[in-house]
């Protein structure tokens, strides 16, 4: 059952193309996750440890999540990014512990689209951050984090 | 851990849509055992791949950030219906998450 | 069923000529009876709505609010408007029938004069004239009709599902209906409902794979038209409410999937396409602007009563937008001119229900006779007399509430309370006995407990701020549509021109400024979180009552409001806020 970190990882390399491993140099670690961006506790030194420092704003890139969280412990997010050439894509939430949350990366006909759920411990900006061409692009959207109670 | 993975794929057009749900508490390592006053380590998915036919079509990197029982939408251009989806996911415990379903 | 005008006409005149329930029989004649209900018919299909009932079985006292501020872009606009300022924007002259059920102006007078509005009886007989006249026409419920009474908390909804029934109503979307619990909502949808009632809702859905957990919608036949009628379910009922009570179910309010429905519902040939909606007012206006081909919107939630439509422009046309009050006080009546296919024209009444003009219905009155037989005596209990009037509804603290807080400092021996700001809970004249009936009607809900919470002067703040935001925030869509918190003990100063973390100024208690480091106590009720344990809030207030035997006015604390110079949510005449 335990099947190792290491046994894991080979298997994943046997599957994947060497060109698609690629696309997560340099910024990727010997164990394959990126421990720094993920670690970082302010958001520019995690977009810069994960490679989207410099993003550009773009409308291209679309969020979907909700106005008012329902559950701080389950905000779901989905990303489209319309940017030709997108290879990855990544959640940033500026007000997390750790603003890194995932970084998805896309090949052999996977579309720049993503649809998951995030933890937010209050309210933040959610970003969406994208690499294509060799460039950084990102979108945000404010999402509200409430106590609750007193409705209606 | 295959019980630990839900899958649902469905061809729409000249794309597929793959949902997966993973059965994972996802510790954060910053909450504190309500009893004990001790933390309680850090648990979650950091990797995770998907396959169609085993091509790798998706890779991902996640931290603590992501919600327990995690769910993951992805879309891919020309996957038909019959082709097969494989999924497979690693905790930082170094355990190890496996699905694989048929698109309809 | 089939009563036709004359008959009706007749029973109104009979129930009026023998005097039945007339408060006060100067200010009644067979014409003022016969006239008031007689609303021209228009067009080829007519949808009656109700809203927000909150389990009111009998007729009620309810006092609109005298504070209802609107900022930003619902400044002085609808629903936004009290007092004066709406009577003025309606053209609605001063004292009469319609004054008095539209705002809180001389409420206990007018009271006295006019009577209680609604009751499940009375709305029977006029649901029953209106179909008359207007053949096909559907009733459409759109929820908070299980909870706010004793008998529904203690039959857990099932006295307003069978009255829901006999009423003859026939689509509902919910809020406090989940309140429940997800299992009962599931036995009564899919059992009792099972062939007479749609329960419809777009935006719920489960919480692993997003499958939808209630049909979207429903299309009817009305005079060999489709209609079809969307539900939109309160976006917030886990936030707002315990989520534990729907711990699979996730809500929201979901445009862009309200806009495919609306596509595939034009694609099978609906010609009027309404939403049937429990997002409250502000929400379903920006909502209207955004989503397109939706003919009218009829809403509920924010509890406003507006006697004329909002008319919303939006890239695919215009979409009508109400909102029918609460407590059972109102039925909105839409007769829509359907031709070509498509609306073409509309015409839309909101009918105060005035239970001194209309005949119960014997049926529903058999009905309800036999759903409080077995808590008669319980209901009856004379708790106090009260010697002001007692409401509830408005932005900030009314005169129940401000009797909660007293009743849970003292009883708790605490130095601050809360009591949440729902919008539901019937009003007393002063005289009047309350009555545990009375009381439940301001606390019937499923998580009544009470608590006692040590919190620092920064915690106490920061809850005020995020309530404050949830009633003020300027996007609409992060607005809940609750009133502000019930503040005991801290007198405080809210400045509207501000944003989360700046609105809430100058807390004092007992003339000292709040200390964010201190520790208070703070009694409570109505705990979002699992697992409270603390005595119900209903056996901690009629304790008090009891106590107290009379209730004598009582200063409110409503805080002093900032920003707010010219605006038509403020009444003059009867707020007690200062400026």
């Amino acid at each position: 059952m335990n099947v190792t970190r290491r046994t894991f990882l080979i298997h994943s390399a046997s599957i994947a193309s060497a060109t698609a491993m690629l696309t997560f140099a340099p910024f990727v670690l010997a164990d394959g996750w990126n421990r720094q961006a993920f670690t970082d506790k302010v958001l520019n030194d995690a977009m810069k440890d994960a490679g989207y420092d410099n993003a550009v704003k773009s409308t291209d890139i679309l969020l979907k999540t909700q106005d008012i969280a329902e559950n701080g412990a389950v905000v779901p997010i989905e990303a489209t990014s319309n940017i030709p050439g997108t290879t990855s894509l990544a959640i940033f939430i500026d007000n997390n512990p750790n603003p890194l949350i995932a970084e998805f990366s896309f090949m052999n006909g996977a579309e720049p689209f993503i649809v998951t759920r995030v933890k937010m411990a209050k309210t933040s900006l959610v970003r969406i951050a994208v690499k294509a061409g060799g460039k950084t692009y990102f979108t945000g959207k404010s999402v509200k984090v409430t106590s609750g109670g007193c409705g209606g | 851990m295959t019980d630990s993975v839900k899958m649902r794929a469905t061809q729409q057009g000249d794309f597929a849509t793959i949902k997966v749900l993973f059965r994972h508490d996802m510790e954060t390592g910053l909450r504190k055992d309500s009893k004990t006053g001790q933390l309680i380590p850090a648990h979650f998915i950091d990797l995770v791949t998907a396959t169609l036919n085993g091509t790798t079509v998706l890779q991902a990197q996640w931290g603590i950030g992501v919600s327990k029982n995690p769910f993951l939408e992805f879309r891919v251009k020309g996957a038909k219906s019959g082709d097969k989806v494989a999924v497979s996911a690693v905790d930082n415990l170094g355990q190890h998450y496996t699905g694989e379903t048929t698109i309809a | 069923m089939s009563m036709n005008r004359r008959e009706f006409l007749q029973m109104l005149a009979a129930a009026s000529a023998a005097g039945l329930a007339l408060d006060s029989p100067a200010a009644l004649s067979r014409n003022d009876a016969r006239s008031f209900y007689d609303v021209p018919t228009f067009g080829n299909v007519s949808l009656l709505h109700m809203t927000d009932c909150h389990a009111q079985l009998l007729p009620v006292y309810f006092r609109e609010p005298s504070i209802n501020i609107g900022l930003n872009d619902s400044w002085n606009r609808p629903p936004h408007l009290v007092g004066e300022y709406l009577l003025k924007t309606f053209d609605i002259p001063a004292h009469t029938r319609d004054a008095y059920a539209f705002t809180c102006l001389d409420f206990s007078h007018a009271a006295k004069i006019y009577g209680k509005t609604g009751g499940f009886a009375h709305l029977a007989t006029l649901v029953k004239q209106l179909r008359a006249s207007r053949p096909g026409a559907l009733l459409l419920d759109g929820g908070d009709t299980w909870q706010g009474s004793a008998t529904s908390l203690w039959t857990q909804g099932q006295d307003m599902v069978d009255a829901s029934k006999l009423l003859g109503v026939d689509v509902m979307t919910g809020h406090w209906e989940f309140t429940y619990g997800a299992d009962r909502v599931q036995q009564i949808v899919n059992h009792d409902f099972k062939g007479t009632i749609d329960f419809v809702a777009q935006n719920i859905s489960t919480n692993d794979f997003g499958d939808p957990v209630f049909p979207a919608y429903v299309i009817r036949q009305i005079n060999g038209i489709p209609v079809a009628i969307i539900g939109q379910a309160f976006p917030y009922t886990p936030i707002a409410n315990p989520r534990h009570f729907t711990p699979d179910w996730t809500f929201g309010i979901h445009e862009d999937h309200l806009q495919k429905i609306v596509d595939e519902v034009r694609g099978k040939g609906a010609q009027a396409v309404v939403l049937l909606s429990h997002n409250g007012m502000d929400v379903d206006l920006k909502l209207a602007a955004r989503v397109h081909g939706i003919d009218a919107i009829l809403g509920g939630h924010t509890h406003d009563g507006v006697p004329v439509p909002s008319i919303i422009q939006n890239s695919g046309g215009k979409t009508l937008v109400t909102n029918a009050g609460s407590n059972g006080k109102f039925l909105g009546v839409l007769d829509f001119d359907v031709r070509n296919g498509k609306v073409m024209d509309f015409r839309y009444k909101l009918l105060p229900i005035f239970a001194n003009l209309i005949a119960p219905d014997p049926a529903m009155s058999a009905l309800i006779d036999k759903v409080r037989a077995p808590y008669a005596t319980k209901l009856g209990e004379i708790l106090a007399t009260t010697e002001e009037t007692l409401y509830r509804r408005g932005n900030f603290n009314g005169s129940f509430d401000q009797l909660i807080l007293d009743a849970l400092m003292e009883s708790k021996d605490a130095e601050v309370a809360f009591s949440p700001g729902f919008r539901w809970g019937t009003s007393l004249l002063p005289g009047e006995h309350i009555t545990l009936e009375h009381l439940m009607d301001q606390t019937a809900i499923t998580y009544p407990q009470t608590t006692l919470t040590e919190m620092t002067g920064a915690r106490i703040k920061a809850i005020m701020e995020d309530v404050c935001d949830n009633l003020f925030n300027p996007d609409p869509y992060k607005q809940q549509g609750g009133d502000m918190v019930r503040v005991g003990g801290i007198h405080y100063t809210c400045d509207l021109r501000q944003t989360i973390g700046g609105r809430i100024q100058d807390m004092t208690l007992n003339g000292k400024p709040v200390d964010p480091n201190k520790t208070y106590k703070v009694a409570g009720w109505a705990p979002v979180a699992e697992g409270a344990s603390g005595e119900p809030i209903w056996d901690v207030l009629a304790k008090y009552l009891r106590d107290k035997k009379v209730i004598r006015p009582r200063p409110l604390n409503q805080p002093k409001l900032l920003g707010v110079q010219g605006n038509h949510g403020i009444c003059p005449s009867t707020s007690k806020t200062s400026l």
